[in-house]
């Protein structure tokens, strides 16, 4: 039983914490700490239980796809959607959620977690549904090898009571659906847009002759104007809100999880409404307004997201700027951007680079023969200048995601940026 | 001019063991080779492949252990193959997991004894913990040489070998010996990421000047502007470990 006394000392702490600005994980811990069993009891109030999105890219905006889906469908949807992936992300996040009694109103939970906070999570709260996205090279230096990242995706889906979500592209996880008690259900690419979403094996190389596949619940089946999904062998065509064509693969991951939760309750028309009316996640393609022309912030973690983002957005006619980071949350290791591809960027070139590994980037653009202009790892100074020098021109930043973060603040002092903290 | 003066740079297992940005050191030496004015050309070997016959410089990487099991039968095919190469001062350099199967063995932490093709005199064995972060170490040949590494495999070198280099900050081969890599006659091998030879351009002109001269007898640098790399290396060097 959560005591009503260490909710009440947790919102104190909470709001403290939000008057100095600061990050979402210290309320989280502060609770953690005094009262284990938070998070375990509050969560195990929801009527229809906990949905834990994971996997290597696409996390936060599939997040939100799933919360805006199911919200409109009907149900109250608790998320953790500050993007703090970790356990006291979600802690901190029930914090502004509960009542003082320690009551969350709401039928559902859908949480993001990266995989390792995931693993411990499911330990303690076993999800009903979890959606894997896939496994790709990331933050290596922080798990180890690209197997155990699979291995720790099997175990949330060994402690998944009703349905797994899994896309059938990934050999990794597909191969994790063999030994579930739980029920499985597939989200995938029509064989044509399978160059567009390299795997991890394929974007190095390794030999993937491809395999007998299980059939699909949502396959994302053209791209265009409109994005097409075959739902149930059923094609349903519509416009989507969403930048990227990453973006929309998540999309075919979010509706076949909300198909899953759902069941035969599922309202097919006004599932596909709301997906039309979702926005990308705060830095995943968001879009904020400087000096009358749009600043779009492309968070880029690992090599596959970069490669991916690159190839989603169109060069010309933008001015581009790169920000890199290597703080804990980004990875220290530079290697990966010796994985990405940078030649679409060789004929607009790249306007601005910055970042702590600022003349790693240039140093990488170098190679591929992409032409730099200013670089400087200060991120303030680089971004006025890159915003006065091209004032008159669209933008767009890929940033990794403690840039990301640092990028957002400036541009919170002169343009609306939504507060997400 | 260019045309005349090929240089072939073969990836050794490229399918399997490319893990962390190994490929940025095969483009770079062939960015480089080209800026030094030959015409590089980059070729792949994969298991069962034929081995190409004219290879000037040969490159290898990291790997997952299911990479590893994949190429290993295939490497101790080619093993004479690539001693060979070696003994006749072939330039190559071996990352991480191909570091250590070119040494005598590799024993896993279940006790499984990998063997390796014997070309570097070392042996490894699986530590308890990884050795990550960032790492700077000084070379005699080199000057510092700065990285990332990312290994559980503990590295012990033999009598017959020396140290690519002396740790001044990190881990290196063991954690214990302060030595880091491996420098056999042209073979080079090391744990360190980040890719090595952007950041590292002496090791990269190195290599290539044993390929020219050993290809046409001598080498003529060309006008390469590393001002990038020098600054990289300069902030590289205030990151935490």
């Amino acid at each position: 039983m959560t005591k009503p006394y260490s909710v009440f000392a947790g919102k104190i702490v909470r709001y403290i914490a939000r008057l100095r600005g600061g990050g979402s994980a210290l309320p989280g811990l502060f609770v953690e700490t005094i009262d284990r069993g938070f998070v375990k009891d509050t969560l195990a109030q929801l009527p229809h239980g906990v949905v834990l999105v994971s996997g290597t890219n696409g996390k936060t905006t599939t997040t939100k796809i799933v919360v805006e889906l199911l919200q409109g469908q009907g149900l109250k949807v608790f998320t953790n959607r500050t993007g703090s992936n970790f356990s006291r992300g979600v802690a901190a996040a029930l914090l502004g959620d509960v009542d003082r009694r320690g009551k969350l109103h709401a039928d559902i939970a859908v949480l993001e977690l990266d995989e390792a906070h995931a693993v411990h999570f499911v330990g303690q709260i076993p999800p009903a549904y979890s959606l894997l996205l896939n496994v790709m090279r990331d933050q290596l230096d922080r798990f180890g090898e690209i197997d155990t990242t699979a291995g720790m995706l099997g175990q949330i889906a060994q402690a998944t009571t009703d349905t797994v979500v899994i896309n059938r592209e990934d050999p990794r996880l597909r191969k994790l659906a063999k030994h579930l008690d739980a029920r499985v259900s597939y989200f995938g690419l029509d064989e044509k847009l399978h160059a567009t979403f390299p795997n991890d094996d394929d974007m190095h190389g390794a030999s993937t002759a491809r395999t007998k596949l299980p059939p699909t619940d949502v396959m994302l089946n053209a791209i265009g104007e409109k994005a097409t999904f075959v739902i149930d062998g059923k094609k349903v065509s519509t416009a989507l809100k969403l930048q990227g064509i990453y973006n929309v693969y998540n999309a075919a991951a979010a509706l076949a999880l909300t198909r899953a939760v759902m069941g035969a309750k599922l309202d097919q028309k006004k599932l596909i409404r709301s997906l039309a009316e979702v926005t990308p996640a705060f830095g995943r393609g968001e879009r904020l307004v400087v000096d009358g022309q749009p600043c779009e912030l492309v968070l880029v973690k690992n090599p596959s997201g970069f490669r991916l983002s690159l190839r989603s957005f169109d060069p010309a006619g933008v001015a581009t700027m790169i920000a890199i980071n290597d703080n804990y949350a980004d990875g220290r290791d530079m290697s990966w951007l010796w994985d990405v591809d940078f030649d679409s960027l060789r004929r607009t070139g790249v306007a601005a680079v910055s970042g702590v590994r600022a003349y790693d980037m240039a140093l990488r653009l170098q190679y591929d023969n992409v032409a730099v202009g200013n670089v400087d790892i200060d991120l303030a100074g680089a971004l006025q200048n890159f915003l006065s020098e091209y004032k008159q021109s669209p933008k767009r930043i890929y940033c990794t995601y403690t840039a990301m973060l640092a990028l957002r603040r400036e541009l919170g002092t002169i343009t609306d940026v939504e507060d997400v903290s | 001019m260019s045309a005349k003066k090929p240089l072939v740079i073969l990836q050794l297992y490229p399918r399997d063991m490319n893990i962390y940005g190994d490929h940025g050191n095969a483009l770079v030496l062939a960015q480089r080779a080209k800026w030094h004015g030959y015409a590089p050309k980059l070729i792949s070997y994969n298991p069962g492949d034929s081995f190409p016959r004219d290879v000037d410089i040969i490159v290898g990487g990291g790997g997952q252990d299911s990479g590893q099991d994949n190429i290993q039968n295939d490497l101790l095919r080619i093993g004479p193959t690539l001693k060979q190469l070696a003994e006749d001062n072939t330039p190559m350099l071996m990352i991480c997991g191909l570091y250590q199967l070119f040494g005598h063995s590799f024993k896993t932490q279940d006790g499984q004894i990998i063997e390796g093709i014997g070309l570097l005199d070392i042996t490894t064995v699986a530590g308890p913990e990884r050795l990550i972060g960032n790492i700077v170490t000084q070379s005699d040949l080199f000057g510092e040489i700065i990285g990332y590494e990312n290994h559980s495999g503990q590295t012990t070198l033999g009598s017959d070998i020396q140290p690519l280099g002396t740790v001044i900050r990190g881990a290196g081969n063991n954690g214990a010996d302060g030595f880091e890599g491996a420098l056999w006659h042209n073979v080079i091998g090391s744990y360190l990421h980040g890719s090595l030879l952007p950041k590292n351009p002496a090791i990269t002109d190195w290599l290539i000047r044993q390929a020219a001269v050993n290809k046409f007898g001598k080498f003529t640098p060309g006008d390469i502007d590393d001002n990038f790399a020098a600054l990289a290396r300069r902030h590289a060097l205030k990151r935490p470990r």
